[in-house]
């Protein structure tokens, strides 16, 4: 079986972080291994086919389908400009004579003598993918794209809005409990990644992104303010792609749940420090949280710090409960009998025995834990 | 099947199930004349990276089948042994997939009541998921439906439109969309897309000028030759052929998988329909099944309104227990989903919670408080998604009706639904929160709330999950997958009767007498009131009978018509003999709140929903 717990979020000193590149179509990669790059720059470049825009010219000229090839100025492939005729019906007497013009820059795709559609295909649309983090390029994909390594620190969110920035850390509350309210919010935050404890409230949320924040971390978040934020409910889990100039992480869940200390110290270490931040979520097969990477001195090259190994649950292991009732307290594994155990919901389930605060237990589902881990 | 000739041969069957998360073994075995399930096994699956091969996963979960039935599957070389030999091997190996996302398609027709219609339908019924229906009066501009064909990246595309003789100009108008949008498979990006052209028999040469040099071009027969009919299987089976061709070659270890397999390798969600539409066949009976899942929720649904079967399934995409908790309650609205609850809960701590539900799938509720809140929300999430099936699963939209004056009074139209819940025999219901709900008598509570079944209906549940395979099995031996369906497969929940009517005053809605084992049981159903009463379940896995008859009010139908009585054999279950005096339609939010609660205690209490004593803390009664 599966494991019977969540793995918890990532929460890391050092480690290699690897990012792919990648084109939506195939295009040109601009740099090449060994290349230093920082979050702007752009390392490949694509032109997405223009959009297609139909023309009924033989409804437009009265002729019919299978006489459109008789009247059209242009064929299949030839350019064309706004306004330009492309199909013109003579007629004896000039007044009778009429066209039809392009209604886009671009080319034409196709003439249909079926159904008297032209099918005009406008200008390519450019498309850029920067390198999003700081680091080397160790990869490169041809026509597709690169990878990005990069020795960092790096800690996972559970929920996000809003994509890749970046931007100087600076910690926007003393300690990881202390709720980011409005009168936190300063005019030096403007560009920065800013840290809170464990709930941002709407309006500090609004004042940020007037003031120009480039992204908020922080413990907790409320649903409802998110709704009153976006303007609508959030039915999915899937984000990324929210029209919003600041992006936010959230680590812990919705409501108000102090950050975990090992985040909230990871952070404040590297005050100061560039964060390359994503709010993109999906919780689904192929699971994406969103994510904070500050990129270390690379000294001693890309590859030589491995990663920890991820390990089981066993006694002693700090865990943080994920539902109700103890939701977002932590504690530390005393126990894990292995028969199923009945719990007040009559459900059976295998449970943990855990420790809060050095003194008071409690029994909890494995399901309803995740691992804190390094 | 090659390998048997005579399905009579066929003793010893394996079966998987390959879903996004886990692969699902079953071992049957036919054993003093009867095909029973032996064990189940299951194991993650390895579609996705790091292992990337879906066999892997597949030998997990039968090496687990090995070591608890004793009986050895597998050679040295990690392939089945076959035929079964003594102890040894299995006759025949089988397998369902929804992994890496399923089947997903689009669809195109023309009238989008129409052609787009059926397609959607024939897509839905072979077990895709339908991205979107492009049809020629969906009020988009054809440069918007070809943008959104582009960005979709379905695995293929039906593309449907005129009756036979009818427009082709349309037809190949959408064709020539397509053609634009130059369309790429989701997965793989060396082979062309597959395209299935079931439309006017007359666009046939146009769609293939238009359409075969971009795309892998297959013509089948119209799926809607007139008006009056469709002809969905051609399509269908299509689409079952371009899945293994095409899709399933495509993700890693299939290739494999399929040499494995003694019989085509089938959607998930196609196999479901499969053995519910033979079951519905075998006992010439209307069932409704359900499968609610984390992230969507499935209705099949076999009604007969001419007498000749007709088979529906919906897929609600957004309308699932864990991924899309949150939208269900988003869509329900709150009071709908409370209305349930007979207990207060703060309104930004509810949101909350739902949320965090969303962002950590796999947690499951430990308190009571919280149970109730996620069966409210169950019930809730399958209210909508049987919504949207009845507004699917409706008669031709477009044929016009002869009407004689007799039809004058009678409001039905053309399009109306088919889901009659009268005429309903059987529900069945699958997905964790009814599979495991940890009192079956919450299971029974949950899909009477949420469907609200008219007159004399049997409930079920699907212990295990093990309809998909179930439903491969029926091409290669029916009689083992019906055989095991009825003893294995379901849990008899019992009988809901429950009359069709209103009463404004209260007072009885009908007089019941049933011959229980321990003795007949007679009486009066009141006007909301609930009753539970015993009648299980054989050894043999099958419900007791009991002979009962009803005799409704004059405004109450169990069936019979308004006050008429019925007599009728009904079957028991686990939870037994539900009479539900709550009339139809039922609508709580017309009773006031302490009514409410008062009300919902009572029956919560009757059913034995709950531990008592637990609710009255929450209640504070």
């Amino acid at each position: 079986m599966a494991h019977a717990y969540t793995p918890g979020l990532k929460v890391t000193e050092r480690q290699v972080i690897q990012k792919r590149r990648i084109l939506p179509l195939k295009g040109e990669v601009i740099v090449k291994v060994g290349d230093q790059v920082n979050p702007s720059d752009v390392v490949a470049r694509t032109h997405l086919p223009g959009n297609v825009v139909p023309l009924n010219v033989a409804n437009k000229l009265g002729v019919p389908p299978e006489d459109l090839e008789m009247v059209m100025l242009k064929k299949d492939g030839d350019t064309i400009k706004e306004g330009e005729p492309i199909a013109v019906k003579k007629s004896f007497i000039k007044w009778f004579t009429s066209s039809c013009e392009a209604t886009i820059d671009g080319t034409i795709e196709s003439v249909s003598h079926i159904t008297g559609q032209v099918l005009q295909r406008g200008e390519p649309i450019p498309v850029e993918v920067k390198a999003y983090i700081r680091g080397e390029v160790t990869e490169i994909i041809p026509q597709e794209g690169v990878v990005v390594s990069s020795i960092a620190a790096f800690t996972q969110g559970i929920f996000g809005i809003g994509g890749e920035t970046f931007g100087n850390i600076l910690m926007a509350t003393p300690d990881n409990s202390t709720v980011l309210s409005e009168d936190l919010i300063t005019p030096e935050m403007k560009d920065k990644v800013i840290v809170g404890g464990s709930l941002v409230t709407a309006g500090a949320l609004r004042k940020a992104l007037d003031t120009g924040v480039k992204g908020i971390v922080v413990g907790g978040f409320s649903d409802k303010d998110l709704r009153d934020f976006l303007g609508y409910d959030i039915g999915v889990a899937i984000t990324g792609s929210e029209d919003t100039t600041t992006t936010l992480v959230v680590t812990e869940g919705f409501g108000q749940i102090s950050m975990a200390q090992k985040t909230f110290d990871l952070l404040k270490k590297h005050e100061g420090a560039m964060a390359c931040i994503n709010g993109a979520t999906q919780i689904r097969a192929g699971v994406i949280r969103p994510e904070v990477v500050i990129p270390l001195d690379q000294s001693g090259g890309v590859g030589e710090v491995g990663e920890t190994e991820i390990q089981g649950l066993k006694i002693g292991t700090p865990v943080r409960v994920i539902r109700h009732p103890h939701f977002g307290r932590i504690g530390t594994v005393t126990d894990l009998p292995s028969p199923l155990t009945a719990l007040e919901s009559e459900s059976k389930a295998r449970v943990l025995e855990v420790e809060f605060d050095g003194s008071e237990r409690a029994i909890v589902p494995r399901a309803n834990v995740e691992m804190i881990e390094d | 099947m090659a390998k048997f000739d005579n399905p009579e041969d066929i003793k010893v069957i394996v079966a998987t199930d390959c879903g996004s998360t886990t692969t699902k073994a079953i071992l049957i075995e036919f054993v003093n004349g009867e095909y029973r399930l032996m064990e189940r096994g299951e194991a993650p699956t390895t579609v996705e990276a790091p292992f990337e091969d879906v066999t892997m996963g597949v030998l997990n979960a039968v090496a687990e089948l090995e070591e608890l039935s004793g009986r050895k599957l597998l050679d040295e070389k990690g392939r089945f042994i076959s035929p079964a030999n003594g102890k040894d091997g299995t006759d025949v190996y089988i397998s369902t997939s929804s992994a890496g996302g399923g089947l997903q398609m689009m669809v195109a027709g023309v009238v989008r009541s129409m052609t787009a219609e059926s397609a959607e339908r024939a897509a839905l019924g072979a077990g895709a998921i339908v991205m979107d229906v492009i049809a020629s009066n969906d009020k988009r501009l054809p440069h918007q439906q070809i943008e959104r064909i582009r960005h979709l990246r379905p695995d293929m595309i039906l593309l449907s439109g005129g009756i036979d003789g009818g427009t082709t100009t349309h037809v190949v108008e959408l064709a020539e969309l397509i053609a634009a949008a130059d369309p790429r498979p989701r997965l793989g990006s060396s082979y062309q897309l597959p395209i299935i052209f079931a439309g006017n028999k007359d666009a046939v040469p146009l769609v293939n000028e238009t359409l075969e040099s971009k795309v892998d071009l297959k013509t089948v027969d119209n799926l809607r030759p007139v008006l009056e009919r469709e002809n969905l299987a051609p399509a269908r089976e299509e689409i079952h052929e371009l899945f293994m061709e095409h899709v399933m070659a495509q993700a890693p270890g299939y290739k494999k998988l399929m040499s494995w397999a003694d019989a085509p390798i089938m959607p998930t969600p196609g196999a479901v329909g499969l053995i519910i539409q033979t079951i519905a066949d075998q006992y010439g009976i209307e069932a409704v099944g359900v499968d609610i899942g984390g992230a969507t929720t499935d209705v099949f649904s076999v009604f007969r309104p001419g007498g000749e079967a007709v088979f529906n399934r919906t897929v609600s995409a957004n309308l699932g227990m864990s991924y899309s908790i949150s939208n269900v309650f988003a869509e329900a609205t709150l009071p709908m989903v409370m209305r349930w609850v007979p207990f207060l809960m703060d309104e930004r701590d509810l949101r909350n919670r739902v949320k965090n539900k969303m962002i950590r799938p796999t947690t499951i509720p430990q308190s009571l408080e919280e149970l109730v809140f996620e069966q409210a929300i169950a019930k809730e999430a399958l209210r909508l998604a049987f919504v949207q099936h009845k507004n699917f699963a409706t008669v031709l939209k477009g044929v016009q009706q002869q009407r004689t004056i007799a039809d004058a009074f009678e409001q039905s139209s053309s399009g109306s639904t088919i889901v009659n819940m009268m005429t309903l025999d059987m529900l069945i219901g699958s997905g964790g929160v009814l599979s495991h709900a940890p009192r079956r008598q919450q299971s029974a509570l949950m899909m009477i709330d949420a469907f609200l079944p008219e007159g004399i209906t049997r409930l079920a549940v699907d212990s295990i999950f093990m309809m998909p395979q179930l439903g491969v099995l029926t091409e290669v031996q029916p009689k083992a997958a019906t055989e095991v369906f009825e003893k294995d497969c379901l849990i008899h929940l019992g009988t809901c009767i429950a009359p069709k009517g209103v009463s404004k005053k209260g007072g009885p809605v009908m007089k019941y007498s049933i011959e229980l084992p321990t003795g007949t049981v007679s009486g009066t159903l009141e006007h909301l009131e609930m009753k539970l009463l015993p009648l299980g379940v054989q050894e043999n896995g099958l419900p007791m009978t009991a002979k009962a008859t009803f005799e409704p009010e004059r405004n109450f139908d169990v069936g019979g018509g308004p006050g008429n009585k019925v007599e009728k054999e009904i079957h028991g279950g686990v939870v037994g003999i539900i009479l539900d005096g709550r009339g139809r339609p039922f609508d709580l939010s017309t009773i006031s709140e302490t009514e409410r609660v008062k009300y919902l205690t009572t029956w919560m209490t009757e059913m034995n929903i709950y531990d008592i004593e637990k609710m009255k803390a929450l209640t504070g009664n």
